[in-house]
């Protein structure tokens, strides 16, 4: 084999691990992600009517539009992650232009970019389920919001839960989770329909 | 109770937490209760939900972490210092020609202009109101500069010019019409600068001090017309207490200022028909300077402050600006000027953030000279 060959294939191994790294919320993993692919997203924008902070944020969408891709089971992705999380960052900040009203004539970069209609559009509809959810979450009050958020989020036990909020044991906290539960469940579902 | 225990042996179920007997006993029950099967599957799709919402949740936090982490360990630059880079090649691109010619002839002066103390004019009910124009004086130095670079920082305004007076304000036609006060334009000529930086000369079209509104055209080749403006003029009267805000150019350094207020009577000074009292924090420099309401419509132009009242300022009412432009049309040396204010307003519903950054654009820092 070629040395170039085993430097492509390093690399294609080198990403792999990256993803994999991701998937698992690889601190080492996400941080290089950021290191080596936001500086060209912050010239993009910076370059395209944006700011710092536009380009933080963007890339931030992008990334967990990357997070979540990994997270699938029928995760491939076809491209390299540059490109990937590229071609998101440009649909992304032309849509948030036009939002703003600005003019937007092609976006000027020299980067390629591949088709990421469809993952755009998944992302559109988690977005949505996102902020009902944290909409219901948050309109729960105390100490709903927090049991929730302690059992569900940070994936503590209910023994512990019970400790925290002063419950006497896991039962009574068990059962408050489960009334609060049905709480949230039927704010979420007041907005979220099956089905759409 | 019941419906809480229901949904206990739902999430056991779907958790494999049930025993082989139990699973067994409940998926019989599923079977025969539709109900019990529909919440089942309501469930599971809820538990993804939040699933999905608590992966989101905590990664979006792993991120932002992450991101501060290597913003604090310097791996990027922060955003205070890219502004100021940013404004230093603006800077640099604006006066980039003159300094090249500057370098190669070897000329040099330094412009230093400073903001003196507003000017009080002697036609105002001088004690009890103040225009909110800058004054203006220039001192030009020769400034030897050590080493090989000389710098020559030049404007539009010619050499010998003396600045008298500026403000702030704001295109009506993409042709490049500023209306902004009377009172800011005290010299003879002016010139306008964008929010970007870019200086443009500009002829005054008119001048009416009685309802102190001024027309200007911008005649530069640099200028680029816009499409169209973002913002309306509202003919009607607005309401009391109706939300206000402003952009102008009070400050030395020309940065473009956003304030915030409520229209306080429907008068102005002593019950002026044709202006408006508005409560927002105006400074020398507002003079000129729109006031839109929430629906980014313009509502009137800032013009004066009472001396003894912090926060109190006075603004001539938009519906004198439609009367200045149809009494052009009645003058003879003013009635081939066609003017075409902006038809609709496209930010009407946008965010605050959103129509700042659309009609910052069309707002001009005037300076007016001798």
């Amino acid at each position: 084999m070629s040395e170039i060959r085993i430097n492509i294939l390093k690399a294609e191994l080198n990403e792999q691990a990256l993803l994999r790294g991701l998937a698992q919320n690889d601190s080492q993993a996400v941080e290089a992600l950021y290191k080596s692919h936001f500086p060209v997203i912050q010239h993009f924008v910076e370059n395209n009517n944006g700011s710092f902070d536009d380009a933080r944020d963007i890339f931030q969408e992008a990334m967990i539009a990357l997070y979540e891709k990994v997270q699938l089971d029928s995760f491939v992705l076809t491209c390299q992650i540059k490109t990937y999380l590229f071609s998101i960052c440009k649909h992304l900040w032309l849509k948030r232009l036009q939002q703003m009203g600005k003019y937007s004539n092609p976006l000027s970069s020299e980067e390629e970019s591949v088709s990421v209609q469809e993952d755009l559009e998944v992302m559109e509809k988690k977005d949505a389920a996102f902020a009902i959810m944290d909409r219901a979450l948050n309109s729960l009050g105390e100490p709903c919001k927090s049991l929730l958020e302690g059992y569900y989020l940070n994936k503590k036990g209910m023994q512990e839960l019970a400790n925290q909020f002063g419950y006497t044991n896991a039962d009574n906290a068990k059962n408050q989770k489960y009334k609060c539960l049905m709480r949230l469940k039927k704010l979420f579902f007041t907005q979220y329909n099956i089905g759409d | 109770m019941e419906d809480i225990q229901l949904l206990e042996a739902i999430e056991k179920y779907l958790s494999g937490e049930m025993s082989a007997q139990e699973r067994s006993n409940f998926e019989a029950l599923r079977k025969k209760t539709s109900e019990i099967d529909q919440m089942v599957v309501e469930h599971t799709l809820f538990l993804q939900q939040i699933e999905w919402y608590a992966q989101r949740k905590n990664f979006n936090q792993q991120s932002q972490n992450t991101f501060n982490k290597l913003l604090a360990e310097g791996e990027w630059t922060a955003n205070d210092e890219q502004s100021t880079q940013f404004k230093i090649i603006q800077l640099w691109s604006k006066y980039k020609k003159v300094t090249a010619i500057a370098a190669s002839v070897g000329g040099f002066i330094a412009l230093f202009t400073s903001f003196l103390v507003m000017y009080l004019s002697p036609s105002l009910n001088g004690t009890q109101l103040m225009q909110l124009s800058k004054a203006v004086e220039v001192i030009k130095k020769n400034q030897q500069v050590q080493g090989h670079i000389l710098n020559d920082v030049k404007t539009k305004i010619p050499e010998n010019a003396k600045l008298i007076s500026g403000g702030s304000g704001f295109l009506i036609d993409i042709k490049g019409f500023i209306i902004t006060n009377a009172h800011v334009l005290k010299g003879n000529s002016a010139i306008v600068i964008n929010s970007k930086g870019q200086e443009l000369k500009a002829n005054i079209v008119y001048a009416d001090i009685t309802s102190d509104i001024a027309l200007l055209e911008i005649k530069d080749e640099d200028f680029k017309q816009p499409k169209s403006i973002p913002y309306t003029i509202r003919k009607k009267i607005s309401d009391l207490g109706e939300e206000i805000f402003t952009l102008g150019y009070p400050r030395n350094d020309n940065d473009i200022v956003y304030g915030k207020g409520y229209l306080s009577a429907l008068t102005g000074f002593n019950g002026d028909s044709g202006t408006y009292q508005i409560q927002i924090g105006a400074n020398p420099g507002n003079s000129g300077a729109p006031i839109f309401n929430n629906q980014a419509e313009l509502i009137g132009i800032i013009s004066t402050r009472q001396r003894q009242t912090e926060g109190v300022a006075f603004a001539v009412k938009a519906s004198k600006i439609i009367d200045v432009i149809e009494s052009l049309k009645e003058k003879e040396s003013t009635k081939d000027i066609a003017i075409k204010l902006p038809k609709s307003s496209v930010i009407s519903n946008s965010a605050r953030k959103a129509q700042l950054d659309r009609i910052k654009d069309y707002m001009y820092s005037i300076r007016s000279f001798n």
